[in-house]
């Protein structure tokens, strides 16, 4: 029904334009010769309407930040995140600037040279001067830009096995992802796929010492303070492991094991805690209520209330189910996470518990 | 004609050919040789081919704005994969797919420089003809044929390919995982193969016509700048497509024969592939090193275009020649050294992902300086608001907004968090998918009268067309960069499985409603382009005062374009409002431009541009 009237809608404004174009025909009085270039009344009109336009722009820019502003991230939970956002920061007032400086001198431009005031164009074929003025000053902000940039981005993707992180294994498959932990020696056993057999979903060599404690799970907990760092492997195509909140990415790779190390400075518990993210979750909470509302009035299941959770979620085209590879990610105290790790089986008990 | 032909015999005996022959329907409209024709015929597949794609994006937009709800119109257009009007996930990416594969290489590539390239190119150097016909008979013709395959892979058993217009194995390489990598990412690497065929045909054809055929007079220096931009953009073309032709080959060996190019280490299915040694990393160096090049392939043109049309409109010389025509050069080396910004995550080595982020921020240097000189054309022009000039400003504009994140893009640490994401797609579409889809309109509103002899299209239709398109675009693309920043991926099929992203519901229902407005309002377009193809009102012979040579040649299309002689070329393309040396009157009195085959005159300073 709601595609009928869609089509219906469509049909209908086609209609209406079109009509509305014979009436803007038939209104002209005398055609001159050629109706179809421009006048120097369109010149005025049309030179209005592009001043108009400008003030579309800044107004949809100004509306969209008042509307969706609260849409965007809440501070990163991530050490290095704060870096990148602040690059951000920097880049955006940099190119909101430039961009409202060069849309309003295009537009007013159009709009004050439309052609119906002035009698000749002023020939003005070139300046060596302003060319060089608009060339040196991009060099010269850019310049800033990529030193800023490449320190930061070095920064974030150095490595320094000094740290002593803690080394977690990261497992794409479609669709799902695992976590694998080195365990006691905080070292992770060898794996292949050819190795993939019953419980042993990782390929890890069984007849690798380091591999008899790793730690295979579906929750990736994570403790506050202490440097992470990841190793990524995947069993089939491209994923890309994606948290958002902490400003983290990279692509898992069949054949190759790919890396990116961080360390989370926010518990789950204290970001959901954060002023934004609590009006951010009660704003998702008001729209699911309004939706479960429609929900319940066609008989089915009410949607749970929300409660916020960092999140891994899979940011590379991988299949069918692309839209939904996800698993939720655990920032906590030293403590509790040593705790529930405790808890979880090793890989030598699960093997043996299989042969059983 | 052909006492005409033997008058002036002697002075050009080389470039009289084929006046005489008799042209039958098949010949004239079909297997044509004539380049006006072919350009017109690239300019219908285009347009053909960007309904199909527009349409497609229709349907995946409302999908995403009402994931919930049932849309007849699935049922219609998708049959088995929309049974009750539910659209099938597998589906939306193969839509997702061919939407990016028709619009990137059968619209802007085939569609805008393919029509641009073959109208413009012998008209503007003043030759009879491309310097193969024959050849460019052929490029069209496989291009048709890359065409129907290509829409024929939409209608295979398990659909269409569907691992995104990148196609990155081994997700295309694998049946096993998707259903689209089997039939129908076989007929996408076929058509995908000709295509490449095509557009290499077509592009040794404009380097050689350039390079060889210009008129007398006409020195590099002269050329309009469309012509170099469709010059340059055949040079990329040559370098960069034949990589993407040996990538599809290795994958098409990866697919059936059993080599591992891009494959290793895939457990798939419950079993283990055999594939052994070969990188996925690999394949997204090759497609790239196309690929990256290929958004200048599309933006090139469009640039050409966008500066003629607007020095004609403004009634003034570009502003800065000379620099527009280093920029575009510097534009197109630098296109060819900056692929890896497309990898900064792909798991490529750190210090990699440094020097593309040091070559892709150097790309924003040329780029302003072309808007910059953009902008000081208009400046105290005398502006002709000729819907052509309309589409040419609107696209300064939607290039400066999608140029400027791309400094966010191009920056490998800020990559880190916006890849893949909706800022991605909101950036791309501005910057290279709506810019040359206006540089496109312009073309086409501005050189219709030259492709359909004497034709003009209706003004009025075209300012709606314009502003409604133009305030769409930005209805649509503007929002989206919130999607982005809010950490959404791009190519989901609903985001209803992440409560998180909840409060984005309202953003996609926005860029929907804007969307259908904009799909919508190019019906008129349709109806003006097709209406006034004939029944168009006539215009004058050079209906917006142009310098360039187009528009000395005959109106109606005759082989050879110019009955009698080839103009000779005196001076620059751009002598618009040129004074004379008392500065009391223009050159020639009364009129503000000059044509180039005018030669000096003695009221006039020469001057050096």
């Amino acid at each position: 029904m709601t595609a009928f009237l869609v089509v219906l809608v469509l049909i209908l404004f086609g209609i209406s334009v079109w009509q509305m174009s014979r009436i803007f025909k038939l209104a002209q009085v005398k055609p001159t010769i050629y109706s179809e270039i421009a006048t120097d009344k369109d010149n005025n009109t049309q030179g209005y309407l592009m001043m108009g336009f400008l003030v579309f722009i800044y107004i949809l820019t100004i509306v969209s930040f008042w509307l969706w502003g609260d849409t965007l991230l809440p501070e990163s939970g991530s050490e290095h995140g704060s870096q990148i956002d602040n690059l951000m920061l920097i880049s955006m007032i940099l190119i909101f600037f430039v961009g409202i400086i060069t849309q309003a001198v295009l537009h007013y431009f159009a709009f004050i040279y439309r052609g119906n005031k002035v009698e000749r164009a002023t020939f003005y074929a070139d300046n060596d001067k302003l060319e060089f003025i608009w060339t040196i000053i991009p060099v010269i902000t850019l310049a800033g830009l990529i030193i800023y940039g490449l320190f930061t981005w070095t920064d974030i993707m150095n490595v320094d096995r000094d740290d002593d992180p803690l080394i977690v294994e990261l497992y794409a498959q479609q669709f799902n992802w695992k976590a694998r932990y080195g365990g006691n020696d905080n070292t992770l056993g060898d794996a292949n796929v050819r190795l993939i057999q019953g419980v042993n979903q990782l390929g890890v060599d069984p007849a690798d010492p380091n591999g008899q404690d790793d730690k295979i799970v579906t929750e990736l907990h994570l403790p506050v303070g202490r440097r992470v760092l990841l190793k990524m492997r995947s069993q089939d195509v491209l994923h890309s492991a994606y948290m958002p909140h902490f400003r983290a990415q990279m692509n898992c790779v069949p054949g190759m094991i790919t890396q990116f190390a961080f360390t989370p400075t926010i518990t789950t518990e204290e970001m959901r805690q954060n002023d934004y993210m609590v009006e951010k979750v009660a704003n998702i909470n008001n729209i699911r209520s309004e939706k479960s509302k429609a929900l319940a009035a066609a008989g089915e299941e009410a949607l749970e209330t929300y409660e916020f959770d960092y999140v891994l979620i899979c940011n590379k085209i991988c299949g069918v189910s692309h839209y939904n590879m996800q698993m939720k990610i655990i920032v906590e105290s030293e403590e509790d996470y040593k705790a529930w790790l405790a808890e979880q089986p090793t890989l030598a008990e699960q093997l043996s518990n299989e042969n059983k | 004609m052909s006492a005409h032909a033997q008058v002036h015999a002697a002075e050009d005996h080389h470039d009289d050919h084929g006046h005489h022959h008799k042209q039958t329907f098949v010949t004239k409209y079909i297997f044509s040789t004539d380049h006006k024709m072919i350009s017109k015929q690239y300019m219908i597949t285009g347009i053909f081919m960007g309904v199909i794609g527009i349409l497609m994006s229709l349907l995946f937009r409302l999908q995403l704005a009402w994931p919930d709800h049932k849309f007849t119109m699935f049922e219609i257009f998708l049959g088995k994969w929309g049974t009750d009007g539910v659209m099938d996930p597998s589906v939306y990416l193969a839509l997702v797919t061919i939407h990016g594969t028709i619009m990137v290489f059968f619209v802007l590539t085939a569609g805008l420089s393919g029509t641009f390239s073959n109208l413009l190119i012998p008209l503007q150097i003043g030759a009879r003809d491309m310097a193969s016909g024959f050849l460019n008979m052929v490029s069209y013709w496989l291009f048709f044929i890359s065409s129907v395959i290509m829409l024929g892979s939409l209608f295979v058993e398990a659909g269409p390919a569907s691992a995104g217009w990148t196609i990155y194995p081994p997700l295309s390489a694998l049946p096993q995982a998707i259903p689209g990598s089997g039939a129908g990412m076989t007929l996408w690497l076929i058509s995908m193969a000709i295509f490449i065929a095509a557009s290499l045909l077509g592009s040794l054809n404009f380097i050689v016509t350039v390079l060889n055929l210009r008129t007398k007079g006409m020195s590099m220096t002269r050329l309009p700048l469309t012509v170099w931009s469709f010059f340059l953009t055949a040079i990329i073309g040559v370098v960069s497509f034949p990589v993407l032709f040996s990538a599809a080959l290795m994958l098409i060996m990866d697919r059936s024969f059993g080599t591992s190019f891009f494959l290793s280490d895939i457990y798939i299915a419950g079993e283990v592939l055999h594939h052994q040694g070969g990188s996925p990393v690999l394949f997204e160096h090759l497609f790239w090193f196309l690929g990256h090049p290929e958004v200048y392939i599309v933006i090139l043109p469009a640039m050409g275009i966008v500066s003629e049309i607007m020095a004609t409109n403004s009634r003034k010389p570009i502003f800065g020649y000379r620099a527009m025509v280093a920029s575009l050069l510097t534009i197109a080396f630098l296109s060819t050294i900056v692929w890896g910004h497309h990898m900064f995550i792909s798991g490529m080595n750190p210090f990699l992902g440094s020097v593309f982020t040091f070559t892709t921020l150097l790309i924003a240097i040329p780029s302003a300086v072309k808007s910059f000189n953009w902008i000081t054309t208009l400046w105290r022009g005398k502006l002709q608001m000729n819907v052509a000039m309309l589409w040419c400003i609107a696209f300064v504009s939607t290039f400066i907004t999608g140029g400027l994140t791309g400094i966010i893009m191009g920056d490998s640490a800020l990559d880190i968090n916006i890849h893949d994401t909706y800022f991605i797609v909101a950036h791309f579409h501005l910057v290279m998918g709506i810019s040359a889809a206006y540089g496109f309109l312009a073309g086409v509103y501005h050189w219709f009268p030259k492709m359909f002899e004497g034709r003009m299209m209706n003004k009025k239709l075209g300012y709606i067309h314009f502003w409604v398109t133009s305030i769409g675009a930005y209805g649509i693309f503007f929002p989206m960069h919130f999607v982005g920043l809010a950490g959404l991926p791009r190519r989901y099929y609903t985001n209803t499985n992440f409560p998180y992203f909840d409060d984005l519901a309202d953003i996609n229902v926005v860029m929907t409603v804007f969307a259908i407005i904009t799909i919508a309002v190019q019906i008129l377009f349709l109806y003006n382009f097709i209406h006034s193809m004939f029944y168009g009102k006539m215009g004058p012979k050079n209906p917006w005062n142009s310098t360039t040579l187009e528009w000395t040649a005959e109106v109606r299309h005759i082989h050879g374009n110019w009955d009698g002689p080839i103009p000779h070329v005196y001076r620059w393309s751009y002598d618009y409002s040129k004074l004379n040396k008392d500065e009391t009157d223009f050159v020639i009195p009364g009129q503000d431009y000059i044509p180039q085959h005018i030669p000096l005159q003695d009221n006039e300073d020469e001057l050096d541009h």
